[in-house]
């Protein structure tokens, strides 16, 4: 067997343990690199920092743990940039999985800026019917949400008091892990012109780009490369910003190998 | 003291299912099983909790009048649709699959082309010639972008007509169509690699910081 023979039969095994070095490492060594922000997610960040101080910021949880890496930081580095600009957020969620997760980072990031629950912040919790819901809050909230996650009645809340649908919203921020995000554009953005963000997993974001060319969507912020962009933008250097070393060793690990790979088929095949 | 208990109980999934990379063990067999039991517990709650309980059973006893009586249509509807289990009635259960699927097209025609169609195809109509302010000078790179983007979604629909055999100008057109359909493969399994090695980062991470405060 050949030099190129053996390259083409590498037990993965001994790739899982490559893999999992080029991750350690970084985050061991705590690397970090400057991360120059892509426009779609300079647009996002720009569009919520446009809103006048009191605006209202709507977020959707659609996503629950097993997206958590990608989308849990960008969730936190939003609400950090709506807290810091005195921006009220309206939580709700499609994926009840995604609830608690939702209701951790708002509890952490309105503590750390001494947000009053129900005055500044809110969390409307899950409804089932994803479209209906959609449709419903675009002609009254309250027809969906008669009361929040712990069921308080909104109408007990003073955020809620001039707030009944998407035309009292300043911005629709959804973080998607599966199609909710489409049904965003299609319900609320079709429907009743909504302004969209949409946030996504990095296997989601390449079918949201046609929203974007499309000026469907205002803004996207695709998987941890973009949660990492918001932090630096929002200057917070959470888990996405120190995942970016790990990130980038992996890619060029990848680049590596798939060209490796194919070295080692063509030779092989000329053998042939 | 809680929160350790629950990290360590995580960490020890999180290493249980990770062993399976070696190759196939008990420790993993062990998270997969408590993995698909909590899933299926949970959603038999959820549905029960966000859907059969508030839309039925609380809103057959809060309502009155039509609002109440009308919930009886949804609640044959369900029971028709537990008819599966019985082979000799079980055609009653397409009655209720017949109300979902009208429900579930009229609803997804009416979004996929009011959101969807129709603006994608007026982003499409774009001019291939765009000059800047002076009204003199082409916007290079605008317009480049504007051709590709056009001839992108022409070579493409091409590709996907089969009503003639690709020959000819149509075979050029669609060879043209599977390079772009190629592009965009290759964009997305690049964004799926980021994706992974995203969730291997987040679980290592949780690892080092929230198990063994290395970071």
């Amino acid at each position: 067997m050949n030099f190129w023979e053996r390259l083409g039969k590498i037990d993965r095994r001994i790739i899982y343990l490559v893999v999992f070095l080029g991750v350690i490492i970084p985050i061991l060594l705590k690397v970090t690199f400057r991360v120059e922000p892509m426009r779609e997610v300079k647009q996002a960040y720009e569009e919520v920092e446009k809103l006048p101080p009191g605006s209202a910021v709507m977020i959707s949880i659609d996503y629950d743990a097993s997206s958590m890496p990608e989308l849990q930081p960008m969730l936190v580095a939003i609400l950090e940039h709506c807290f810091k600009k005195d921006l009220k957020v309206i939580m709700l969620g499609h994926w009840p999985l995604g609830l608690p997760l939702g209701q951790i980072a708002l509890d952490k990031v309105a503590k750390k800026y001494g947000k009053v629950y129900g005055k500044d912040y809110v969390f409307l919790g899950f409804r089932p019917g994803v479209a209906a819901v959609m449709i419903n809050l675009g002609k009254e909230i309250r027809q969906v949400f008669n009361s929040d996650y712990k069921g308080t009645p909104i109408d007990s809340l003073p955020i809620m008091q001039n707030i009944h649908n998407y035309n009292d919203i300043g911005i629709l921020i959804g973080l998607e892990a599966g199609s909710t995000g489409d049904m965003w554009v299609q319900f609320a953005q079709a429907r009743y012109n909504a302004k969209i963000i949409l946030g996504a997993t990095a296997v989601v974001a390449p079918d949201l780009y046609p929203y974007l060319q499309a000026n469907q969507i205002v803004g996207l912020i695709g998987g941890l490369r973009g949660a990492a962009d918001y932090e630096s933008l929002v200057h917070v250097l959470g888990p996405a910003y120190l995942g970016m070393p790990a990130q980038t060793t992996i890619h060029v690990l990848v680049v590596i190998l798939i060209i490796l790979g194919n070295l080692g088929y063509f030779a092989t095949r000329r053998k042939k | 003291m809680a929160n350790v208990i629950w990290t360590w109980i995580a960490a020890g999934l999180t290493l249980a299912i990770f062993s399976f990379l070696y190759k196939d063990n008990p420790f993993y067999k062990l998270a997969e099983h408590i993995y698909v039991g909590s899933s299926a517990a949970f959603w038999f709650i959820y549905l029960w909790y966000f859907d059969v309980k508030p839309k039925l059973v609380d809103a057959w006893l809060q309502n009155t009048g039509f609002e109440k009586y009308i919930l009886i249509v949804p609640a044959i509807l369900a029971v028709l649709m537990l008819t599966r289990f019985i082979p000799t009635i079980s055609w009653l259960s397409r009655w209720a699959i017949a109300f979902t699927v009208g429900m579930g097209a009229g609803l997804g025609i009416t979004g996929a082309l009011q959101g969807f169609l129709v603006p994608q195809l007026q982003a499409t109509l774009l001019p291939i010639w765009v000059n800047v302010s002076d009204k003199f000078t082409v916007n290079l790179g605008y317009s480049l972008n504007n051709f590709i983007l056009v001839v992108g979604t022409i070579a493409t629909i091409f590709y996907f007509y089969f009503s003639k055999e690709h020959r000819g100008g149509l075979g050029y057109a669609s060879k043209v169509g599977i390079t772009f359909i190629m592009i965009a493969f290759g964009a997305s399994f690049g964004y799926t690699v980021m994706a992974r090695i995203s969730l291997l980062i987040g679980r290592l991470f949780f690892l080092l910081h929230d198990w063994l405060h290395l970071v």
